[in-house]
């Protein structure tokens, strides 16, 4: 009896001890890693980079990084595809990072997040693209040091449309009508990305509307657009688009695997894609929406920026400076040696031999002729509130016209706090 | 035949003997230096990681702190009326309320299922037990991913679509499309698989500390086994552990963010709270003070829920009634 009640106890203690281990892993389940690990105080310097897709991008930043003599960098590579939240939320700490990449948006500006780079950009102004230049500056300031532009634009196979008997699309109509064609048991006939939202932007140019106007007014909430919307919803019902595929929009995977016909995509997956299927490889802009629209293509693309609240501002402007105004060798590298990306420098864009024939030539054409470039005043918050739309009337049955007005409504809030 | 009295004389002696053994294993002289010893680096943990973070919630949720963490402009209760007036938050309760109707149930029958069949099994024992441990040890948002990616994904050679299209059934874009919401599908098996394991050593602790004697006076008295002695006999022992698992699995559904977090990247539906707060106060909005406000809302919620789920089911109750 004695062993019974031993062996009872001990039991119990098991259980207890179970338990409260079960309540601890709960709590412990809230802290997650936040790849903080470095750490930003102290002479070596922190920076932020998200996780690129192709082959030996992340041994790149680390080799430029080991190259500079003046500092310790460490690179914290940040996958997952949130990484404007980890910024954002790594920024309002002690460990935030010195230097980080994102895209130019003026609540960093309004915010004294980022520091004026000004000092280091104008020596060679004249070098960068224009438009990336503009994208950057507030008030005669520029705040960002562009790295690499990305057009965004449908990827297609010439010999399968040929097959199917099909023009390449000049309407969001066209377009519909294709993937409908060109939907087969095996093969879906369009891919755009796992939620739709990357071509929230194409849609409202194509639809002849802006993000914005020149003086910052929402400019997105119009019939064409909200049109543009139904259309898209139409797309998604009809069974012809390809839904939840293992990788999303900005990896070549889906268009190489044969699982869509056509897909919106990146200048930067052209090696793999030629790779995959040779020269059999078309692009063309986003169609238009309605009859006011034109076609267009997202001009994209990485920005440096400095962490004006950082203890090593000086230190990481310097570092900018190294890299990404006076290193011309690896900024060609960044560019041209892993993912096809267009050099904001003309210099560097002049010589890049690699962009000056066949589908990469092409790619800089559309960049050229259809492109919108980053608007600093969309931030990242009238971002999510058009991914709403997205998610709620293209992907839920919710009406456009309503749903866009609401975004409206919060993007106006958001215009307020940030020009007053 | 009454259940209470055989409970209450086969169990009486076990807490007894415990509380002899106790002193016998010589801790007595310097008990209050091994309790501080034991207890001491856990409770230094709670302060710093638990407790300081409530008070600065608390704090943090009457100011305005956008942008920052040690604000200072005093709203008073304005962030509690803007969260409260919220209807994302109010959706996220009722979409908590669903997840919950699932996936308690569903983690409580599968549990104790694995568990009963375990426990009668002769042989390879440890090696089942291991098996349908193991899960446990697997990563949220690990597991997630292998649901989003492999098992679930929406073409064709995706695991769930391969076996639907044996039957000719046409894929589904489990997660992509809301309609019809498939995407719970998902949601609930990934966290079944994951916490049903660790529940089953639970439920398997408290069906080996069944006193033998139960079943053997049931069978003299006549009651066939199978059905009968489990709803008379088992159910009726395993209570505590019961509302202990049901409280748990509760807790553990208020808690649930990584695998919503990562299936539904950027849909509108299905935010259970704590996605919807990370989203207000760690999102693009950087909103503490809501957000803090919003976590102490449903802090005092999950413990309303706690005491009230006691209540009814006897928590704290369960040593005194063996």
């Amino acid at each position: 009896m004695s062993a019974l009640s031993n062996s009872n106890w001990d039991r119990r203690t098991v259980l207890r001890a179970a338990m409260g281990l079960a309540a601890a892993g709960g709590l412990t389940a809230c802290g997650s890693n936040t790849g903080r690990a470095g750490g930003g105080s102290g002479d070596g310097l922190v920076q932020y980079f998200h996780a690129y897709g192709e082959a030996g991008t992340e041994q790149a930043i680390k080799r430029y990084a080991k190259a500079y003599k003046e500092a310790n960098v460490t690179t914290q590579w940040i996958t997952g595809n949130n990484f404007e939240q980890k910024l954002f939320a790594a920024l309002l700490t002690k460990n935030a990072p010195d230097v980080f990449e994102f895209h130019p948006q003026i609540q960093l500006i309004k915010s004294g997040q980022v520091a004026d780079l000004t000092d280091i950009i104008e020596p060679v102004k004249d070098d960068f693209n224009p438009a990336d230049i503009q994208s950057h500056t507030v008030d005669g300031k520029i705040y960002g040091v562009r790295m690499i532009d990305d057009p965004q634009f449908f990827f297609y196979r010439p010999s399968v449309f040929e097959k199917a008997k099909i023009e390449v699309p000049q309407t969001l109509e066209e377009l519909i009508e294709a993937a409908d064609k060109l939907t087969t048991s095996k093969v879906k006939g369009a891919f755009l990305g796992n939620d739709i939202t990357t071509v929230q932007n194409p849609l409202i140019w194509s639809a002849g509307a802006d993000t914005l106007t020149a003086d910052n007014k929402p400019a997105f909430n119009t019939d064409a657009v909200a049109d543009g919307l139904k259309q898209l919803r139409g797309l998604f019902t009809s069974g012809n688009l390809l839904l939840d595929a293992p990788t999303d929009w900005w990896d070549p995977s889906a268009f190489t695997q044969g699982l869509t016909a056509i897909q919106w995509c990146g200048m930067w997956a052209m090696p793999t894609m030629i790779e995959a299927l040779g020269d059999d490889i078309g692009i063309f802009p986003f169609p238009k929406v309605g009859s006011a629209g034109k076609q267009s293509v997202t001009n994209g693309g990485w920005s440096m920026f400095v962490n004006a609240k950082g203890d090593n501002v000086e230190a990481a402007k310097e570092y900018v400076k190294w890299l990404w105004i006076d290193q011309k060798e690896y900024q060609e590298d960044w560019a041209l040696s892993y993912g096809f990306h267009i050099p904001p420098r003309t210099s560097i864009a002049q010589s890049a031999t690699k962009l000056k024939t066949g589908l990469p030539a092409e790619g800089v054409k559309l960049f050229n002729e259809f492109g919108h470039f980053d608007n600093i005043g969309w931030t990242q918050a009238m971002i999510a509130a058009v991914n709403d739309v997205m998610a709620n009337s293209v992907r839920k049955d919710a009406d456009p016209k309503a749903q866009l007005d609401a975004a409206e409504k919060k993007v106006d809030t958001e215009l307020k706090k940030l020009f007053g | 035949m009454s259940t209470t009295t055989t409970r209450g004389v086969a169990a009486s002696p076990a807490p007894a003997k415990v509380s002899k053994d106790r002193p016998r294993r010589g801790l007595r002289a310097s008990s209050t230096f091994n309790f501080w010893l034991f207890t001491g680096p856990f409770l230094i943990g709670l302060v710093i990681f638990v407790f300081v973070p409530i008070g600065w919630s608390l704090y943090l949720s009457f100011f305005e702190a956008r942008f920052t963490v040690t604000p200072s402009e005093f709203v008073g209760l304005d962030n509690y009326r803007q969260i409260l007036s919220d209807t994302d938050f109010r959706n996220s309760l009722v979409t908590f309320t669903v997840f919950a109707a699932f996936i308690v149930p569903t983690t409580w029958a599968m549990s104790l299922g694995l568990a009963l069949l375990v426990n009668r099994l002769r042989f390879m024992r440890a090696f089942f037990r291991s098996v349908f441990f193991l899960p446990t040890a697997v990563s949220y948002a690990a597991a997630a991913l292998i649901w989003k990616m492999s098992i679930f994904n929406g073409v064709r050679f995706g695991m769930a679509n391969t076996v639907l299209s044996w039957f000719g059934i046409e894929n589904i874009a489990w997660l992509g499309n809301p309609d019809p919401p498939w995407y719970w599908l998902v949601i609930v098996t990934v966290r079944l698989w994951l916490q049903s394991g660790f529940y089953m050593i639970l439920f398997l602790a408290a069906l080996q500390n069944i006193p033998r004697e139960l079943y053997e006076a049931a069978a003299i008295d006549g009651a066939k086994p199978g059905w009968q002695t489990f709803r008379y006999i088992t159910l009726p022992q395993l209570r505590a552990t019961s509302t202990a698992v049901i409280l748990l699995l509760l807790i553990a559904a208020y808690q649930a963010f990584d695998e919503f977090f990562i299936l539904l990247g950027k849909a509108t539906w299905g935010m259970p709270p704590l996605v919807e707060l990370y989203k207000m106060a760690l999102g693009e909005n950087q909103n503490y003070g809501a957000g803090s406000a919003g976590a102490l809302i449903l802090t005092a919620l999950i413990c309303l829920v706690t005491l009230f789920q006691g209540k009814i089911m006897g928590f704290g109750r369960g040593d005194e009634s063996q």
